[in-house]
């Protein structure tokens, strides 16, 4: 879990994995679960920077969060994304659900 | 010189061989010049079309998954095919959002990724014997 998730004032960045697939959103899923439920997680960043492939598997996850964070009144947004993750995003309708940060 | 090239790998279905078959994917189209933008559209198809081989053709089991690639001047023919489950109603596992294991988390959205970043989609399935979904691409016909 080393330097993937920041942890400040109830808000959780996770840094997503170079290539978000079947294979690697098993893991994530559940790190991210654990911290969210171990430190009464409110905001929670999916941050895109180091991400250069994603596919359907990587939706399922974050739609799954946006789930369980609403549920329990948080929020939920997505940053750095590049040019491919953009496409996958709008063509999933993923960008209606979750908030984009474009700085 | 004609155009045609033809490449088959058979791998069992570990997760972690999806990296793998799409890499495979992107190293087979490079000698067509494609654009950045096609290498992406087929590795996203090849990763939606061999998770499913994974996930729902073998499920808890594992099995070989046969991914050919093979090309007739700019037309890329992939085809993935596991020898598993098999799917009982294809149009309905095609609709997005459709899933069997929402408690995955699936989206449900493989097959409409497939459809969205490749020309033409055909799946051919029947219950206990498997699954084989044949993608098609023109690699180029953007720039023309």
């Amino acid at each position: 879990m080393e330097g993937k998730y920041k942890l400040k004032d109830g808000c959780l960045t996770v840094a997503m994995p170079k290539e978000l697939d079947h294979h690697s959103a098993a893991g994530l899923r559940a790190e991210t679960d654990m911290l969210i439920n171990a430190y009464h997680v409110r905001h929670l960043v999916f941050d895109f920077s180091g991400t250069e492939f994603m596919d359907s598997s990587g939706i399922g996850v974050i739609i799954g969060r946006c789930k369980n964070m609403s549920y329990s009144g948080g929020s939920v947004e997505a940053e750095h994304l590049n040019a491919r993750i953009e496409k996958i995003f709008l063509v999933s309708g993923l960008n209606k659900i979750i908030k984009v940060n474009r700085k | 010189m004609e155009n045609r090239n033809e490449v088959t790998v058979i791998f069992d279905s570990y997760s972690v061989n999806e990296g793998f078959a799409r890499m495979a994917a992107a190293a087979f189209v490079t000698e067509f010049n494609p654009t950045l933008d096609e290498i992406e559209d087929i590795k996203t198809a090849v990763s939606e079309a061999v998770t499913n081989a994974v996930i729902h053709g073998y499920e808890d089991t594992v099995g070989k998954v046969h991914m050919s690639l093979s090309r007739r001047e700019c037309e890329l023919t992939v085809t993935v095919e596991d020898f598993g489950k098999g799917i009982a109603d294809v149009e309905q596992a095609k609709q997005p959002f459709f899933t069997t294991k929402p408690e995955l988390e699936r989206s449900g959205m493989g097959f409409a990724f497939m459809e969205a970043f490749m020309d033409s989609v055909e799946v051919e399935s029947a219950p206990g014997v498997g699954t084989k979904v044949t993608m098609k691409k023109s690699i180029g016909a953007e720039e023309a």
